[in-house]
């Protein structure tokens, strides 16, 4: 908005404040009564929170001073709700996954690593990450019923959201193509995903489809939980890729079919570039919505983040602290969701300076192909 | 939006399961074999379905199962395979559990199942022996004065939503001929709530679950559990039909804590009683041959599972007495020689 940066002190911007707020009469009037209103709920919160808090102790200390939080119980509870029913001695491992996760998101978020070494980096990276979660060559062998708490929900979303992109985009391609079996199949699989509830799919995925299957084999859960979120992240992503397709002009398309480039060429040098760039946002906030859905497994009896806060209130020792076990999942939650914002935020920025019309001048290389010299 | 997909996927599952129900047994019929025995040997684990619930199944601050039904069905492992850990934990909502069972994906329920003629009949379902005695109460405010349930007429009273508790006291203001106002409640927490705050005179539910709600309001002691119990909730375990070897090991698996208890062996004393010359206790033991060789077990899985899990009162004490925070009472879950309705048939 205000390109023109006007150099301040930090101290004139209060002033600057104030002076706004205190303008005219009305102006202070409501400011008085803002400031009464957020400190009306700020401050019994702050009570809760912080002034009465019991910090220290065991469920006992905490029910005597009855009027605080009791964080005692989230310093006791923290390594459960973050890591579920994966036995205590070997947490290490999904730290390290969860880990390597994180490191491949945020590489992925940075600019500069879209080469083709991201496809490397993830295959490699996933491998490793899966196989210290499960185990096997020596390593303890942990089924996927104790994985669990933010490990799981890193990986759902996570996965959920790289595997979904490739599909998602051969969707959207699919769905823009002339030819009717491509379109129809891409238009099907698309409309049929979003017109249906993620937590519907879950359902029937774990307690459906099992009936039908010969007694005795199963599929796990955990694997049919991400193999949805998998499917629904690339049916909500194509939708997302393909309005970016749409604000192409389909004169690149000619443009780069004249200059002798193949159709596929075209599409991933020239116009896939753009789209995907132009739709960026929408992309952020599709995974923030994904990073809060991957909640709904607690309906299939998995421990992700969500279900590990409220089992642990359930502990006979720590019964009913369920609003301190909220308050600790909903802050990492946030923390989570505000990253992934902030990022979204910092992108946008970076895009507009290098455009400010947030249209292409130099193609950039998203895909896989080595960026045009 | 969420919840009328919820519900309208319901109603599909619900429909789907009732069908596939009479052919979805998987394992039929054998006559003599047992597959489900087959397969838990095979996998080197029991797959016991639970249901989380304070004291019956939570996991403790290791992510360890722990709980009343989660050591019957550590009992079970230490049958089969000496080890109390060779067991496999499916939690399951209310909803899910006969769908589990009914699939294969577990061998058992362990979660808090009432026995009721309609699901033993309907649901192609057998039910082991009663482990646990319920029924259906009330928790009052004492300030309400109230100390039977029938002075709670015209009480508003709170109960958890998909339970049978609302069509309990329905019959229980008809029968005495007074009326309540049920009002549903989406959880427990919100219950909690409203009756602190006076919006519920009372919560109504079943009684272990009383002593827990109990212990989860402000200030516990301001509040009573009434004497009444206004329906009969007895527990036990559930397996498919069809698997009637499997269906026996349950049975005296599940029994053996309580014969243990009557016998005075439990999880301490269990070794000196390898000498005693009691012939109804060597036989329990496993000390000598007879009384539950039919079952393929270890001979001396009785005394396996008393050192490993304890008596029945050990497995009450450690997950429900009053040494711990529910402090539930023993009530009708004591031994028949102590006026309860524990008597397990005898071991011979």
């Amino acid at each position: 908005m205000s390109d023109h940066t006007v150099r301040r002190t930090r101290w004139s911007a209060v002033r600057d404040l104030l002076r706004a707020c205190f303008a005219t009469p009305s102006a202070a009037i409501v400011t008085i009564i803002a400031i009464a209103l957020a400190a009306a709920a700020v401050i019994p919160i702050a009570r809760w929170a912080l002034v009465n808090a019991t910090w220290f102790g065991d469920a006992t200390d905490c029910r005597r001073a009855a009027t605080g939080a009791c964080w005692a119980f989230v310093r006791h509870k923290a390594g459960f709700i973050l890591f579920g029913l994966y036995p205590a001695a070997q947490r290490w491992r999904p730290g390290i996954a969860a880990a390597i996760l994180v490191a491949l998101v945020v590489c992925t978020a940075m600019p500069r690593c879209w080469t083709r070494w991201l496809l490397a980096a993830w295959a490699l990276g996933l491998t490793v990450a899966v196989f210290v979660m499960r185990g096997g060559l020596g390593l303890g062998v942990v089924p996927t019923q104790q994985w669990g708490g933010l490990p799981v929900t890193i990986m759902l979303t996570a996965i959920g959201l790289a595997g979904g992109f490739p599909l998602g985009i051969a969707l959207a391609l699919g769905r823009r193509s002339r030819r009717p079996v491509p379109r129809a199949t891409a238009t099907a699989i698309v409309e049929v995903v979003r017109g249906v509830p993620l937590i519907a799919v879950l359902y029937v995925a774990v307690l459906v489809f099992p009936l039908a299957l010969p007694a005795g084999l199963s599929v796990d859960k955990l694997f049919l939980a991400q193999a949805a979120v998998i499917v629904f992240a690339s049916a909500y992503l194509a939708e997302a890729v393909r309005s970016g397709l749409q604000l192409v002009p389909p004169r690149r398309l000619d443009a780069g079919l004249a200059l002798g480039l193949g159709w596929w060429q075209t599409m991933q040098r020239i116009v896939l570039p753009e789209a995907l760039r132009t739709v960026l946002p929408s992309f952020i906030s599709i995974a923030v919505g994904f990073f809060q859905d991957t909640s709904l497994i607690v309906i299939i009896g998995l421990f992700d983040l969500l279900n590990t806060a409220r089992s642990a209130a359930q502990d006979p020792n720590w019964l009913g602290f369920f609003t301190e076990a909220f308050v600790f999942a909903g802050a990492i939650y946030f923390c989570g969701s505000a990253a992934l914002s902030r990022y979204g935020l910092w992108l946008e920025r970076r895009m507009a300076r290098v455009d400010p019309a947030m249209r292409v001048t130099r193609p950039l290389s998203l895909s896989v192909a080595a960026p045009p010299e | 939006m969420r919840r009328v997909a919820l519900v309208l996927c319901c109603a599909a599952l619900a429909a789907c399961t009732s069908e596939a129900a009479p052919a979805g047994s998987p394992n039929g019929a054998g006559g003599g074999a047992t597959p489900t025995l087959t397969a838990i040997r095979a996998r080197g684990a029991v797959k016991c379905g639970i249901t989380e619930g304070a004291g019956f199944a939570t996991p403790d601050d290791a992510g360890r199962w722990r709980g009343f039904d989660v050591d019957f069905c550590r009992a079970l492992a230490v049958a089969l395979f000496n080890d109390p850990e060779k067991v496999q934990f499916i939690p399951y909502t209310q909803e899910q559990r006969f769908s589990g069972l009914q699939s294969g994906e577990v061998d058992l329920l362990a979660n808090g199942t009432t026995i009721t003629s309609s699901r033993a009949l309907r649901q192609s379902f057998h039910f082991g022996p009663i482990y646990f005695y319920d029924g259906q109460g009330f928790l009052v405010a004492k300030a309400s004065k109230a100390t039977k349930a029938t002075m709670l007429d015209g009480a508003t009273i709170c109960v958890q939503q998909g339970t049978t508790t609302e069509l309990n006291l329905t019959d229980f203001a008809r029968r005495n001929k007074i009326t309540f106002h049920p009002v549903v409640m989406e959880d427990l927490r919100a219950a909690v709530s409203a009756l602190a705050g006076g919006r519920c005179d009372a919560i109504s539910q079943d009684g272990a679950g009383l002593a827990t709600t109990r212990t989860m309001l402000q200030h516990p002691d301001d509040y009573v559990v009434l004497p009444d119990r206004i329906s009969k909730e007895p527990i036990a375990a559930v397996v498919r039909t069809g698997d009637d070897a499997w269906l026996e090991i349950v049975n005296w698996v599940f029994r053996a804590p309580v014969q243990a208890e009557e016998f005075g062996i439990d999880q301490k004393n269990a070794d000196q009683f390898q000498q005693t010359t009691d012939p109804s206790i060597r036989r329990f033991l496993g000390l000598e041959p007879g009384a539950t060789d039919g079952l393929g077990l270890d001979p001396q899985w009785t005394l396996h599972v008393i050192e490993k899990v304890g008596n029945y009162k050990d497995i009450f004490d450690r997950n429900l007495g009053t040494s711990t925070p529910l402090a539930i009472d023993r009530g009708l879950n004591k031994l028949w020689t102590d006026g309860g309705l524990l008597y397990s048939p005898p071991f011979r």
